[in-house]
């Protein structure tokens, strides 16, 4: 077994891709040439030519409408956003064409086109650049949105994205690809819409995803050391969501906190926590928290966009809150 | 008779004989039966755009209504410039393209009703007309945002070597919004097969189009792009298709992008609910003097000689054929239920 980076795991899922189906392309700014703005596609303009390795213009409505339009014409396209930041400006071409060409056709055409690329905050990047775009897209019908936080996940469920007849959102981290971690050398793949334990306990349930679930892990071994056993669970898939598997957690431990990179305002959280109350309402021995953003504009400087996003302490704070601990 | 009305008098008849003469000189060369195929061809949409707008009056038909009269020539026009595997994609005014790309005319009326039998199961409705089997790739209602789809099918032409072009059509309203300079942008970085048309009619729903263009030539945003340009008056169907048919073969040939200019006007308001208020009489008046349907109504009459009956018959022949696809639209039945669950994602 390899130890990969994650940018190695998604590279690796692209080029196996691309290797395995003609009709998967991958096409945005700085992905060919400059070989990836974070490097996730070292090396694949070379293997692959500037036909299948498409450096585009700074017009990312253009690119991702592109995508589209040859998606319905029975290509695979990759979209990459050098951030997700930078998808607010395709958001329509997502919204409305992505998401709706197979319903508003009545199945005459479909979408299967993954758009990736980092999201959430990364470090003092500033409002408009530290922005955790799932919420937004999550809350569409017609998408799926995935977001990974290992080597493992990455490229399994990326291959599986691209993979789908459907339009996934896949998210990363900018902060996260250089985690590494041990990914398979034969083929495999993951399915879409399988959340994953990636600790076991007993006491509290915590529910993450994307850039926290490092965060999440940490909290776990602060509150183990307090003699608090937390199973965090992993959602890898934020649309459609695992309800079985946070269900099965929370009717065991009677206690969640849902720990994310977002804003809590509207966001996947409460959608998590709508579908605990709904279900499992009398299983629950504390009312379910977020850990998230503070719901303000990041700021640039150090020290206040330290305050504003989540922490292994923070998170520690909300389990023994759930707990009733103080 | 007075002096003067002897001068008016002289002066009317010039100018019919002038009109007769440009009539003359325009359809000079066209054959009757061509003429009288794309006279019937644009008199069938105009028909089913009344029926359509009866229908809407009457309460049958919901939501927004754009209607194609004036502009008929266009769609007859394109039919006739493309190949069988090339592609159309429009906005929402879209009628026009679905019947003249051969559409069946009952699954068109079907879709305006929101029923099951309609062209995309009444999950669009007049907007969103989607006919992959008769090269009508959409049917986009959110203005401009089609330009980058549509050109993603002239990569994928260029990237799979299918040898289509894909023709997209927009309003005069669409061109300062930024998915239309994003996508040409594309397309001529990439130099792909395609066509961009600029259906021009004048207005920007209410807004005419000095109130919304810096420079009224819209072909001159051609150069920027590296593009071929032409613009001109559609006055006619075969002069429209030979123009349209020169940007297919630039793009096919060579993956020359065109960017058409086609200067139309719509006799309706923008759509059923705008009474067009912001423009006269005598405005509506000129431009029918221009309407490529009583231009090519007028060469049937002139230069070859059809009478009223036998016109009168060809029309009746079409109103039964659009009443009989508007009673079929009436008596079908709605989607079920379960319909509202379908094509949201596959294999799930």
């Amino acid at each position: 077994m390899a130890i990969l980076q994650i940018r190695q795991a998604i590279r690796d899922a692209m080029k196996e891709e691309m290797l395995r189906d003609e009709r998967v392309f991958l096409m945005g700014e700085e992905v060919g040439h400059y070989n990836g703005a974070y490097k996730a596609s070292e090396g694949l303009l070379e293997q692959f030519g500037a036909r299948r390795v498409i450096d585009t213009p700074i017009v990312e409505t253009g690119f991702a409408g592109v995508g589209i339009g040859a998606a319905m014409c029975g290509l695979r396209p990759i979209i990459e956003f050098m951030t997700f930041n930078f998808s607010a400006v395709a958001f329509d071409q997502i919204l409305n064409n992505a998401a709706k060409i197979r319903h508003m056709t009545h199945g005459q055409f479909g979408v299967p086109i993954v758009f990736r690329g980092p999201n959430a905050a990364a470090h003092m990047l500033g409002s408009t650049h530290s922005q955790a775009f799932e919420p937004f897209y999550a809350h569409i019908p017609g998408l799926k949105v995935v977001a990974v936080a290992t080597p493992y996940d990455a490229k399994g469920l990326l291959k599986s994205a691209i993979r789908d007849d459907n339009p996934v959102v896949f998210l990363e981290a900018e902060l996260m690809y250089s985690v590494k971690g041990e990914v398979p050398d034969e083929e495999y793949t993951i399915p879409i819409g399988k959340a994953d334990i990636k600790r076991e306990g007993k006491h509290v349930t915590l529910i993450t995803w994307g850039q926290a679930v490092p965060i999440s892990l940490k909290t776990a071994e602060l509150a183990a050391k307090e003699g608090i056993e937390v199973e965090v669970i992993d959602l890898r898939t934020l649309r459609p969501l695992d309800t079985d598997a946070i269900l099965a957690s929370v009717m065991k431990t009677n206690r969640a906190v849902v720990l994310f990179h977002g804003w809590p305002y509207g966001g996947v959280g409460c959608e998590v926590i709508a579908r605990i109350q709904e279900l499992a309402f009398d299983h629950l021995d504390a009312p379910v928290l977020r850990e998230c953003y503070e719901d303000v504009p990041f700021p640039y400087a150090e020290n206040l966009e330290h305050l504003c996003l989540p922490t292994p302490e923070k998170g520690l704070a909300a389990v023994k809150k759930v707990l009733y601990k103080r | 008779m007075t002096a003067s009305t002897a001068t008016s008098e002289a002066a009317a008849t010039t100018t019919a004989e002038h009109a007769a003469a440009e009539i003359a000189a325009q359809f000079k060369g066209q054959s009757k039966d061509d003429t009288l195929r794309d006279y019937l061809a644009m008199l069938r949409i105009r028909r089913f755009e009344e029926s359509a707008a009866r229908a809407y009056t009457r309460g049958k038909i919901s939501g927004f209504l754009h209607l194609y009269i004036g502009q008929e020539a266009i769609a007859v026009a394109t039919k006739q410039a493309i190949a069988a595997h090339d592609r159309v994609v429009s906005a929402y005014r879209t009628h026009g393209f679905a019947l003249a790309l051969g559409s069946d005319i009952k699954a068109c009326a079907a879709e305006l009703f929101g029923k099951a039998a309609g062209l995309v199961g009444g999950m669009g409705g007049s907007m969103h007309f989607f006919d992959k089997a008769h090269q009508l790739w959409g049917g986009y209602a959110i203005v401009g945002n089609h330009i980058p789809v549509a050109t993603g099918h002239a990569f994928a032409s260029k990237y799979t070597g299918d040898g289509a072009v894909t023709l997209v059509f927009m309003g005069d309203g669409a061109v300062g919004i930024g998915p239309v300079h994003e996508g040409m942008t594309l397309a001529g970085v990439w130099k792909l097969p395609i066509v961009f048309v600029v259906e021009n009619n004048q207005y920007s729903m209410g807004t005419p189009l000095k109130r919304s263009v810096p420079v009224e030539d819209i072909t001159a945003r051609a150069a920027g792009y590296g593009f071929h340009s032409d613009r001109f008056h559609v006055t006619s169907v075969h002069e429209t298709r030979a123009r349209i048919a020169a940007a297919v073969d630039r793009a096919r040939a060579d993956n020359q992008p065109s960017l058409l200019e086609l200067i139309t006007y719509r006799f309706r308001g923008h759509s059923m609910s705008d009474p067009a208020k912001y423009r006269q009489k005598e405005e509506v008046d000129t431009w029918r003097l221009q309407d490529p349907l009583e231009r090519t109504l007028l060469a049937l009459q002139q230069l070859h000689g059809l009478d009223e009956a036998t016109l009168e018959q060809h029309d009746a022949k079409i109103i039964a054929e659009v009443d009989a696809a508007y009673e079929f639209a009436e008596a079908t039945p709605q989607p079920p239920p379960e319909a509202r669950f379908e094509n949201i994602l596959v294999g799930e």
